[in-house]
This record gives structure tokens, sequence and C-alpha cells, in this order.
């Protein structure tokens, strides 16, 4: 029997039964707008901690000098002076696609004085990627050049902390001149606020000036205290961290039998964690999803049985007149699969409108990511034939002769 | 020169029921030519119900031939059986066995659903043309139970002859309707008998047998007589014969 003709007979028998069907298709309905609703709201969550994670600079990699126990003394990281430019160079010169940010950082507390106002603070000397991999962002001004690197300049940007505790009058930064540990700067920019950090420490008190003039000028040193990069994106970030360590490796003439005289981190760790944790919720959220979908499943096969030994006579009489075991087989195969599918079909759609609903009145994060619809809408099709296949091959093996008979 | 649509030779059926074998049918020879108009009558337990179960296809034999339009029977599967039932046989049964909340017209397509080789204009053509020669055609779009029972039963003949069988074969086809729609029923199966159709209709009741043009009478499992009727009765006749009353 043509498949048409199988359709036509498995939908002509659903429609006998509206109400029977609908009240099927209802476990499936709820189990698919459950799990599709529930993974929208979990990848949503999800994706808005790693949203708030990237904007802490989630692709940030630092390099840190690190004592590689020539004596097995382990010294303090910022007393080692292992870190040069000459390390930046070696990095740039690989030109790998998986960095795209890169900032010596050379950092000194010291009193920054404006008029007859002053405020304890930290200068950092840094060249203009800095921003970028920070994910600082000017509000005011302009930022300085390579320029100003190269030639020293005495210039800087302001965080609010410092602008707040410098001009408390409220008079405008840029332009200004200021004084570092007695080294005059002048304002060229000011930055956006950040607030606090995760970990409490106020992210606008910082002074920010090309590297060259913090090691020249104030700190008279010629190593870094530390090396920013920035990956491409948080996936390369594990290329890029192992890119970096074997460029500093030749630049220091490490040979394979020497530890690291440096660390590389990046924040992957911090973020895989926060994002397992809301996968687990996104996993128990679909786990509970699924079960009622299960449950939609087992609803589907006990009115199949139902249904099969109901029409016992019709399947009697379907025979008689020349229907084979297969075709009534099929015929409830399909009528299950129709169930389970249109079930599915209004899920999706529900799933999906009730997801926008909760994230238009609750204001939740949602994402509806395609691959929840393409899996529930599999899962539901085989429910279908899993939950359908045992009341059809009851049907099916029926003799002809009892099922006419079939009181 | 009339083609033989059965023939059936040595007919034996038994049921192995525990250790105990019940032997239904002892031995059953006899054809049934083109054209015929048979009752097959009995007495519960006669084996009637049995011969009925072979003759549709439903069951085969335990010994013996059974050649229906040239087929072998004893010789098919499952699968097969079904087939000829689909293209060979027209049953009609006496609960009628209509799909409820179906429309006359889709129940009598119901057949040729199982023809691959039909399609779907077709199959309503026919359909059509099956309802008329019940003259049932312009309740097409009655479900059954918008039917009388005596409706119904056309409704159930017009799925019967949908597919052009060889026979139509019916199981107490009156049983269960009340005496002047018994004789509408035999009447339209004299018509159709009449237009060549080869009917084998089963039944308990003499009264309904009259109306054929040959009866077999079955006892025991064997045929205790086998006789052409003489004096057919027409059942149009039957009908205006009986009293204005009994119209109800």
């Amino acid at each position: 029997m043509s498949i048409i003709n199988l359709l036509k007979i498995a939908f002509r028998a659903l429609k006998r039964n509206k109400l029977r069907a609908f009240l099927t298709m209802l476990g499936i309905i709820i189990g698919v707008a459950a799990v599709i609703a529930m993974m929208a709201i979990g990848e949503g969550s999800k994706q808005s901690i790693r949203s708030s994670l990237s904007g802490m600079g989630s692709n940030m990699i630092t390099i840190m000098p690190q004592s590689n126990e020539p004596g097995g003394v382990r010294l303090q990281g910022s007393s080692i002076q292992t870190l040069k430019f000459e390390d930046i160079t070696a990095i740039k010169k690989l030109q790998s696609k998986n960095i795209n940010g890169l900032s010596p950082v050379v950092s000194t507390s010291g009193q920054a004085i404006k008029g007859g106002y002053n405020w304890p603070t930290t200068i950092t000397g840094v060249s203009p990627d800095y921003l970028n991999i920070r994910q600082l962002k000017l509000q005011d001004g302009i930022l300085f050049s390579e320029n100003d690197v190269k030639s020293f300049a005495k210039v800087c940007l302001l965080g609010k902390t410092v602008i707040d505790n410098l001009f408390p009058d409220g008079s405008n930064p840029i332009g200004q001149i200021i004084r570092f540990k007695n080294i005059p700067f002048q304002v060229i920019g000011t930055l956006v606020p950040k607030g606090q950090s995760n970990f409490g420490q106020d992210q606008d008190d910082i002074i920010i000036a090309p590297y060259t003039t913090v090691q020249k000028r104030i700190t008279a040193t010629n190593y870094l205290q530390s090396i920013y990069a920035s990956a491409t994106t948080e996936a390369s970030s594990a290329d890029a961290t192992t890119e970096i360590s074997d460029a500093i490796r030749q630049s220091h003439r490490l040979t394979a039998a020497e530890t690291d005289d440096f660390q590389v981190r990046t924040q992957a760790e911090l973020i895989s964690t926060i994002s397992s944790t809301s996968s687990m919720l996104t996993v128990l959220l679909t786990a509970i999803a699924g079960i009622s979908l299960f449950i939609g499943g087992i609803g589907i096969m006990n009115i199949m049985y139902v249904s099969v030994t109901e029409r016992t006579r019709e399947i009697g009489l379907r025979m008689s007149i020349g229907a084979r075991g297969q075709d009534v087989l099929m015929q409830f195969l399909i009528e299950a699969i129709l169930i389970s599918i249109t079930g599915g079909v209004i899920g999706v759609v529900l799933g999906v409108s009730s997801a926008y609903l909760i994230s238009y009145f609750l204001n939740w994060p949602i994402l509806i990511a395609e691959s929840s619809i393409v899996i529930s809408f599999v899962v539901c099709a085989i429910t279908g034939v899993f939950f359908g296949y045992y009341p059809a091959k009851k049907a099916s093996n029926l003799d002809p002769i009892d099922a006419l008979r079939y009181e | 020169m009339e083609q033989k649509i059965l023939d059936i030779h040595d007919l034996k059926r038994e049921f192995v029921m525990g250790d105990q074998t019940v032997r239904a049918l002892k031995g059953i020879t006899f054809d049934i030519k083109a054209g015929e108009f048979v009752t097959i009558m009995g007495s519960s337990g006669s084996g009637k119900t049995t011969l009925l179960n072979i003759l549709g296809c439903l069951d085969k034999p335990t010994d013996g031939s059974y050649l229906l339009d040239g087929v072998d029977v004893k010789s098919l599967n499952r699968d097969q059986l079904a087939g000829l039932r689909n293209t060979k046989i027209g049953f009609v049964f006496q609960a009628y066995n209509l799909l409820p909340r179906t429309s006359a017209l889709e129940n009598v397509e119901l057949p040729l659903f199982y023809n691959k080789t039909i399609t779907a204009e077709e199959r309503k053509e026919r359909a059509i043309k099956s309802l008329e020669s019940v003259k049932l055609a312009e309740r097409f779009d009655h479900t059954p139970s918008q039917l009388s029972g005596g409706q119904q039963q056309r409704v159930a003949i017009a799925r019967a002859l949908v597919n052009h069988p060889v026979m139509i074969l019916a199981d107490e086809a009156t049983g269960n309707l009340d005496t002047r729609t018994s004789y509408e029923i035999m009447a339209l199966m004299q018509e159709l008998n009449a237009e060549g159709k080869t009917i084998v209709f089963v039944t308990h009741e003499p009264d309904i047998a009259a109306f054929s043009t040959r009866t077999i009478m079955l006892r025991d499992g064997k045929i205790q007589k086998d006789s052409i009727n003489q004096n057919q009765r027409s059942a149009k006749e039957a009908l205006a014969s009986l009293p204005e009353s009994d119209d109800y």
C-alpha cells in the first residue's frame, strides 16, 4: 500500500477521535514545550553569564614572571626581572591569528597631585592595545599613540576614582597637567567607569600612561612586571597560550630541561567553572522536561493499546477486505507518529512562544537554540515509533477471524 | 460453459484444543459456478462458520483442496491470502462492520485503499458507482449512525462490490435486520445476482434460503443436502406481500 494511502487512513482514523487524539498529544505537547522553554532559559542564562564574563576581558591572557627555581629557592614574582620587551617582540613576530592584542605592563604606586588635591594611586604603563585587552573604554579625549610610546610622552588617561579625587570641583580634566611622583603628565583622556571587580577591587582607581614613560621617568627599570595579551576568541585562547609560551621560552633561551621562568594564565578556567554550573542547570531542567516527554510517550503507548483493543473489529474488517499485517502495523504506527509529530509541532510553537513570554514578562535572558528544536522534534518522532510499535505490532498479529468476532 | 468460481474437494478442517482434536469439517466436496446464488445452511455447530472462514480465505483447510477462481488457497501465505481477499472476495457481515464516524463513501472506498493499482480518482469513482448500485448514492456523506440498519447493510454491500470481486460472501447478512429490511436486502442480492454476481450466503433461516438458486445444508461437518432450488422465491414479490402494518 502506498504511503499516501497509509497517511490518509491514519489521518481519517485520528479525525474520528479528535478529542482523544488531542489529549494524547497533550503529553507530547507539554513535554516538547517544556524541553524547549527550559533549554531556552538555561542557554539564555549561560549566555548572559558568559557575556558578563567577557566584559571583564574573558579572552585575556596574562604572562607573569616566575622563578624557575635556579637554586631551589622560590622568589616572589614581582622581584623577578625576567620579562623584557624582547619577549613582546618575540610574540609579535609570530603574527599569530590567535592573538589580537599585546601590551606590556609596568606599574608602580605613588601619589598623584593636582593643585591642592592629592590621591594615592597606581600608574600603569602600557601600550595602546591595553584598553582593548582589558575592555576599557575611553569616555572622553583620546588614547595615546605608538608615537607617544616611542617618545616617552608624558601623557595619561585617568579612571573615574582618580578624577573624582583630583578634580572634586567637577572641572574637565582633559588638557590639565597632573603630577605623579613629581613627574608632570598631561591628561589626554578619561575612562568609562567599570566599578568594582568581582574581587572587590576598584577598577577605576587607575592612571594609564605609555609604558616607556613609566619605565624611563618613574621606575627607572627596563623589565616588565607582566605582559597582557588577548586571544582572538575564547576558543583560541588555549592555542594562543601555547604559542606565547613557546615564543617566550625561545626568547629566554630556555633548554628543554629547564622549566618556565614565567607563567601564562587565561581566564578559561573561571569561565568553564561558571559555565559548567550553568550547563548543569540546563541539563537538570532538560532532564526534567525530558521525563515529561517520556511520560507523554507512555501516554501515546497507552492510548494506542486502548485504541487497538477498542478497534479490534475494525482491524478484523480491514484484514478481511485485504489489509496485510504490515498494512495494519503501518497504520497504527503512522497514527502514533502523526500524534507525536503533530504534538511536537504544537509543542515547539508553544515552547518558543512561552520562552518569549517569559523573557518579556520576567526579563529573563533566553536563547532558543535551533538544536533544541531539532532535538525535541527528532525525539518526538522516535517516541512515536518506539511507543507506537508495540501496540501496532499487537494489532498486526491479530487473527482476522478472532478480530471480526471480537466483542 | 460455466466457469467454476469455487472448487472444493474433500475439504477438512481440524482444530487442536489441548489434547483433543475437534473435527469441524469432515470432508466436504462441492463447487460453485459463476452466476450462482448459493445459500449455505446449517444449525450451529454444523461447521458453517468454519467453512465460511475458509471460503473467505481467512482460514486455511487442514486437508483437501480449495481453488478460488483457479487459485489454490492452501499454498498461499498470510499476505497472499490478504491480497486474494482484497481482489476476489466481497464480504458482507451480520454486524455490518462499518467504520464509525466515517462517511458511507469512505467506508465503501476502504478495500481500494489496500489495492496499490487504484488511483485516488478511480477509487472515488468506483465507490460512488458502487453506492449507486445499492441505491444509496445520495447518502454518500452520511455516517453509519445517520443510517438505518438496512441502509448500513447496503453500504456494506456496496463496500463488498467495490473491488469487483468474483464472489460476494455474506455471513448472516440479514441476521440483525427485521423481516421487511431482510427482504429488501435479499431483493438487492437477487438483483446483483441477476447482473451476474456470484453470491454465497451463509444463513440459518430457511426463509432466506428460499431466495437463492441453490442450498447446501451442512450437518456435523458434512454436506447433508446440496439441492438446486427449483422454485426460487422473488424477494420483491415477498416484499410486496408483506402487510402494510409491518412497516415501522
